[in-house]
């Protein structure tokens, strides 16, 4: 697979960031306030149960102030001064290596600023009408302030080792947030799951920054960027390929993406904020923050870009036979990740796309999680789409805005999705003609699933369950999904004059140009073209015909690879899960008879050695007088020994 | 013969004439005090006397610096009977810290409801009317202050004794007062008078071999003063054999006080049959004294000939510390199986000892043999004078309750008491954080440096096979369900509460933070001659 060649090594933009002066305190505080919320939330237990999620609320809008303050400070600099620094403390030292604790602002972490905190500042809102008869909300809002400081934590952190701290902290509140509603038992295992599948991909991160420490004898984004150049190719390449396999962990990527289809089990708002706008998007950040690895190592991209196919096409699949409308759109956010990752595996080229396509995606993916979440609030929290139908005129501004992100994920111009899908598929192609035509193909099955969910929901007949009067949600569920319905039919803009490219321009280096046989409008109008014939197909098959409350059990063997998540977890199952058990009952036998033999044999055989000669002991003055007799003669014997030997 | 008035350097020998003067003062307060004040007067006048003591011991310590007119770290007194140099004063100040624990505890009278631990009438044969009335009475014996004084006395001259003739001297002024004091329980009188007579018996024994030794170290060096023998030894001069035999017979004498293997057996019969008190100050301040005494003599009379007498020790370290955690492991009561730890230390403690090399071998920064086995002795006698102390306070109808099936559940009955000696249990096995594992990797060190490597792998296998008896006791008292009604936990007066809050404490401090004493003893671990 032939790649875009560099231009030269001195590409790689190395990260020199300067003091960020009064702008320090800001940054501090972005992350603080949620920090600070959660602590409140978590530790002040029942007396803070009545106002929780107004505070909960109030610190990640307050973030979202700041972080907007932030942003048009840093838009007010040169290009060249927008990256800044804000020293911390020492974190911990061992030896010669020094973890400090900074925080790095720039472009980069400026537009994840406004993801995070925007995003979610929307989400706490709609969560507090959400989730307003949970006895727990004030817990719920404690947890999802303890995801967004972690996640801020991850984007800010200007060392390998603070992006780990945020890491493991946002995996932590994934977990107890998908576990939430814990006395489900379907919760408490997806929870484990997630954790355990995270947990693999964990250690490519740690591993991942031992060996940057092993190279480059630091893990600052500012030494490593520096120094990243001299590094052999190998070197870069097995730290490219850990990185990506934490990457997949967190991004719920080709071979660790079984634990997201689970992690439905989540109240919505989480699936929306945390499995579709911002934790499982971490991954591409890694890989776009590492570009001074990336970009240097063609065979980890095209691990990278493997991964990114295989991954957008799986999730694709799925999402064309899930009936829960939940896990269909999950389906659906691994397949767009999916893309992310293609791009960023592009190298420069398509870096400044990925995240493009990031947010943009975390604007309309959000938008219809919401939007479900929506739709089960009025259909007394059913998830199966088979249960639905006709309810765009029950639920009118739900349908409105869900039908603004479904026009923007399946790419249809104006909408968001289209500008951003579109580049990455231009991308691909000028790369490699079958990375293109796997981006294309999904792009067509993306129409498909999403016009499939569509009719399901909104249009066909009826076939709701008995007694289920479905109405439209509560202004606080609603404006929040206008104000997602504006991100993702506008978020387009962000091309407007390659801004977002020449934006991201410091952080992941000169765009490199791209080099397409053919003009870009017949591109896109190639891929219109194949969304229209997605639709088409969707209509036809699903449109047209009566659906069954039931799903058919008689269906080809694509359904039914589709259906079992193609076969993710039987693989799991049967590859690791199996070999490990009788792994660990090995262990177990080996443990219990040989190591425990040993050691019970030798404490046995001492306790044999004490009670025989404690008999010794026998309280007789006498025989304590002879023993000390016995010694003296010892004692003289030994030393007559040693001088006349 | 013309008689010349020995010079005495009152001011550098002021601690031990302290104490001796409040014991000799304690006597005559028997004779002249009515009973009913004489427990209040002779504890006062004990902890002053100490405290008293330990002021002087202090303001000696600020002199011993070399300066121009005495230009060696310490001072040659009572004619040079008295080494005053660093290892001594820090002995002295162990030992009369120690004392001040001890006096604490021989003072405690709420757990026997009102009287101290000891006899009420020693002369009355147990079982006896006499006995019976003593008891009704209320009687108690306070002559165990001015005896704890003697034996503290003697304690303080042992480490300092710079000729033969004093050490011995000191050895018997330390001894006779505790063979007393171990027949002294007012519970279970005949074993503590079995263990009194034992101790005596043996002691004289083995103070027959010292004092042979005495005469044939005399004859081969024609001097009892330990730099006289050094340079005879280091001459080469008289017969070797002489030299050989009076060094073994010697320490055997020593090696019996510190309960080395195999002069060990007296010290289980003895520590369980004596008043715990008694058995809790003889348990650490012998073992600083000893050692004191041991690590002088051995180095500076005859340090020379160490190539002859270090197998010797190795052997002897060897054996002290098998027998000692081997024993341990079937041992069921408490008291005897903390005799049998005190004896795995004191095999511990040879280990150390056994990294004697010449002063030019031992480089900056090294650990040296006499500041391994100074701070050993030190985290050894505080964690051992807690964990006895710990054992007076567990009780049942009978006194205490020494059997460990007794102990079983303590953990639910009083988490206080259960947890603090599960502290000081691992701390005795030597387990990180506390002064236990600073403390061996002192001793190992110091062994290590001076090639005794066999004996630091024995070392360290015995440590695991004492960690199993230790934590045999941690797991009795937490995850074994009570007998019967199960053990009471009598709550102590301060003093006894002082004790083991200063044992703790010291315990987890010298763990922790190990840095100041050890640099201290760094500094100040040089002998004079």
């Amino acid at each position: 697979m032939s790649l875009t060649p560099l231009h030269d090594a001195a590409a790689v933009p190395a990260v020199h960031p300067t003091d960020a002066g009064s702008l320090g305190v800001l940054l501090l505080l972005v992350i603080g306030l949620p920090a600070l919320g959660a602590a409140v939330l978590l530790l002040g237990g029942r007396r803070t149960d009545k106002w929780g999620h107004l505070l909960g609320c109030a610190t990640v809008i307050g973030s979202l102030v700041l972080s907007l303050v932030l942003f048009f400070d840093l838009l007010g600099k040169d290009a060249g001064e927008r990256q800044l620094t804000q020293d911390t403390w020492t974190w911990f030292t061992a030896g010669s290596y020094k973890v400090t604790f900074d925080l790095l602002y720039d472009p980069l972490s400026a537009v994840f600023l406004l993801l995070i905190t925007g995003v979610g500042s929307l989400i706490h809102v709609y969560s507090v009408g959400y989730m307003a008869h949970d006895e727990r909300r004030r817990r719920f809002f404690g947890y999802l302030n303890l995801f967004v400081a972690a996640m801020l934590v991850l984007v800010l952190a200007g060392d390998y080792v603070g992006v780990f701290l945020g890491w493991e902290g946002v995996g932590l509140a994934s977990y107890l947030l998908i576990g939430f509603w814990q006395h489900k038992p379907s919760a408490a295992a997806a929870a484990k799951k997630a954790f355990v599948i995270n947990r693999v991909g964990d250690i490519g991160l740690s591993l991942g920054a031992a060996l940057i420490f092993v190279t480059f004898g630091s893990t600052s984004f500012t030494v490593v960027s520096a120094a990243s150049e001299h590094a052999g190719d190998g070197v870069l390449t097995a730290i490219g390929l850990l990185l990506l396999l934490a990457a997949c962990g967190k991004s719920a990527q080709f071979p660790l993406q079984t634990w997201l289809l689970d992690a439905m089990e989540g109240p919505t708002p989480v699936s929306a904020l945390i499995h579709a706008a911002t934790m499982v998007t971490a991954g591409v950040y890694l890989i776009v923050r590492s570009n001074f690895i990336f970009s240097l190592t063609e065979d980890a991209r095209t691990a990278v870009i493997v991964v990114g196919c295989i991954t957008l096409l799986m999730g694709a699949i799925i999402g064309c036979a899930k009936d829960d409308i939940k896990k269909a759109l999950a389906g659906s956010t691994m397949s767009q990740i999916g893309y992310m990752v293609l791009a960023a595996g592009l190298g420069p080229a398509g870096y400044a796309f990925a995240i493009f396509h990031l947010l943009t995606h975390g604007a309309f993916k959000a938008n219809m999680f919401l939007g479900a979440g929506s739709v089960m609030h009025g259909m007394d929290d059913d998830v199966n789409m088979r249960h639905y139908g006709a309810l765009q005129k029950a639920m009118p501004l739900t349908f409105a805005t869900f039908a603004v992100g479904y026009l923007a994920i399946i790419g249809v111009p104006p909408f968001a999705g289209f500008w951003s899908k579109d580049k990455i598929i231009e991308s691909a192609f000028a790369d490699n003609f079958v990375v293109g035509l796997c981006a294309l193909v999904g792009a067509g099955v993306t129409a498909f699933y999403m016009s499939r969910l569509m009719l399901l929901t909104f249009f066909t007949k009826k076939r709701w369950e008995k007694g289920v009067h479905p109405h439209e949600s509560p202004n606080v569920m609603t404006w929040p999904l206008i104000g997602l319905a504006v991100l993702s039919a506008a978020g387009g803009l962000l091309l407007v004059n390659d801004w977002i490219v020449d934006w991201l321009t410091p952080v992941v280096g000169e765009h490199a140009e791209e080099h397409l046989s053919v003009s870009p409008l017949v591109m896109s109008l190639i891929a219109l073209l194949v969304v229209a014939l997605g639709v088409l197909v969707a209509w036809v098959f699903v449109g047209q015909r009566d659906v069954p409350r039931e799903a058919p059990v008689k269906v080809s063997f694509v359904t039914r690879a589709a259906r079992a998540e193609l076969y993710g977890d039987a693989f799991n199952e049967e590859v690791i899960v199996k070999p490990g058990w009788s792994g660990v009952r090995g262990l177990a036998v080996f443990d219990r008879g040989f190591v425990d033999g040993i050691v019970e044999g030798t404490a046995a055989s001492f306790a044999g050695i004490s009670s025989r000669f404690r008999l010794a002991q026998n309280g007789f003055v006498r025989s304590y007088a002879l023993a000390l007799l016995a010694g003296a003669a010892m004692v003289l014997l030994a030393l007559l020994a040693v001088n006349f030997s | 013969m013309k008689f010349t008035a020995p010079h005495i350097e009152y001011d550098l020998v002021a601690p031990i004439l302290i104490v001796l003067g409040v014991a000799v003062l304690g006597v005559l307060i028997e004779a002249a005090v009515p009973r009913v004040h004489r427990y209040l007067v002779q504890t006062v006048l004990a902890a002053v006397g100490i405290v008293a003591a330990i002021v002087a011991a202090v303001l000696v310590l600020n002199r011993i610096h070399p300066r121009a007119e005495n230009p060696k770290p310490g001072f040659l007194s009572a004619e040079g009977a008295l080494a005053i140099d660093g290892p001594t004063l820090y002995a002295w100040l162990l030992i009369l810290g120690l004392a001040l624990l001890g006096v604490l505890l021989f003072a405690e009278r709420r757990l026997e409801g009102g009287v101290t631990a000891f006899a009420g009438q020693a002369a009355a044969l147990p079982g006896t009317e006499a006995e019976r009335e003593a008891s009704a009475k209320g009687l108690e014996h306070t002559e165990v202050f001015p005896l704890l004084m003697f034996a503290v006395a003697g304690m303080l001259m042992f480490p300092a004794a710079n000729d033969l003739l004093t050490l011995f001297v000191a050895l018997e002024v330390l001894s006779l007062p505790l063979y007393l004091l171990c027949g002294l329980a007012r519970r279970r009188r005949l074993l503590s008078q079995e263990a009194a007579l034992k101790y005596f018996m043996l002691g004289a024994f083995s103070s027959g071999f010292f004092v042979y030794g005495i005469a044939l170290v005399y004859g081969y060096a024609g001097s009892m003063r330990f730099e006289r023998i050094a340079d005879a030894v280091a001459a080469g001069a008289g017969s070797h054999a002489l030299l050989l035999g009076g060094m073994g017979l010697v320490a055997v004498g020593l090696l019996f006080k510190v309960g080395a293997a195999p002069f060990h057996t007296w010290t289980p019969d003895v520590y369980q049959g004596a008043p715990t008190p008694v058995t809790a100050f003889m348990a650490a301040a012998t073992k600083v004294a000893a050692f004191g005494a041991l690590l002088r003599l051995f180095y500076v009379a005859f340090g020379a000939d160490r190539w002859d007498w270090r197998p010797m020790f190795w052997v002897v370290a060897i054996l002290t510390m098998v027998v000692g955690s081997v024993l341990a492991l079937s041992q069921t009561d408490v008291k005897r199986l903390l005799a049998y730890s005190s004896i795995a230390h004191a095999g511990f403690l040879l280990t150390g000892f056994l990294g004697a090399r010449s002063l030019g071998d031992i480089h900056a920064g090294d650990i040296n043999p006499v500041q391994a086995v100074l701070f050993y002795v030190t985290t050894y006698g505080l964690t051992t004078m807690a964990a006895f102390a710990l054992v007076t306070v567990v009780r049942d109808a009978g006194g205490e309750a020494t059997h460990l099936s007794r102990w079983a559940g303590l953990g639910k009955e009083s988490p206080l008491v259960a947890g603090s000696f599960a502290f000081l249990l691992l701390g005795m096995a030597g387990i990180p954080l506390t002064s236990g594992f600073t403390g061996k990797w002192a001793v190992f060190a110091s062994a290590l440096s001076a090639n005794a490597w066999p004996v630091v792998i024995v070392a360290v296998l015995m440590s695991a096979v004492a960690a199993y008896f230790y934590v045999r006791i941690i797991v009795v008292m937490f995850f074994a369900d009570p007998v019967g009604d199960g053990p009471t936990v009598a709550v102590p007066s301060i003093m006894t509460s002082a004790v083991i809050a200063v044992g703790v404490a010291a315990t987890l401090v010298l763990g922790v933070f190990p840095g100041p004493l050890l640099d201290m003893l760094g500094r100040t671990a040089e002998f004079i001659r």
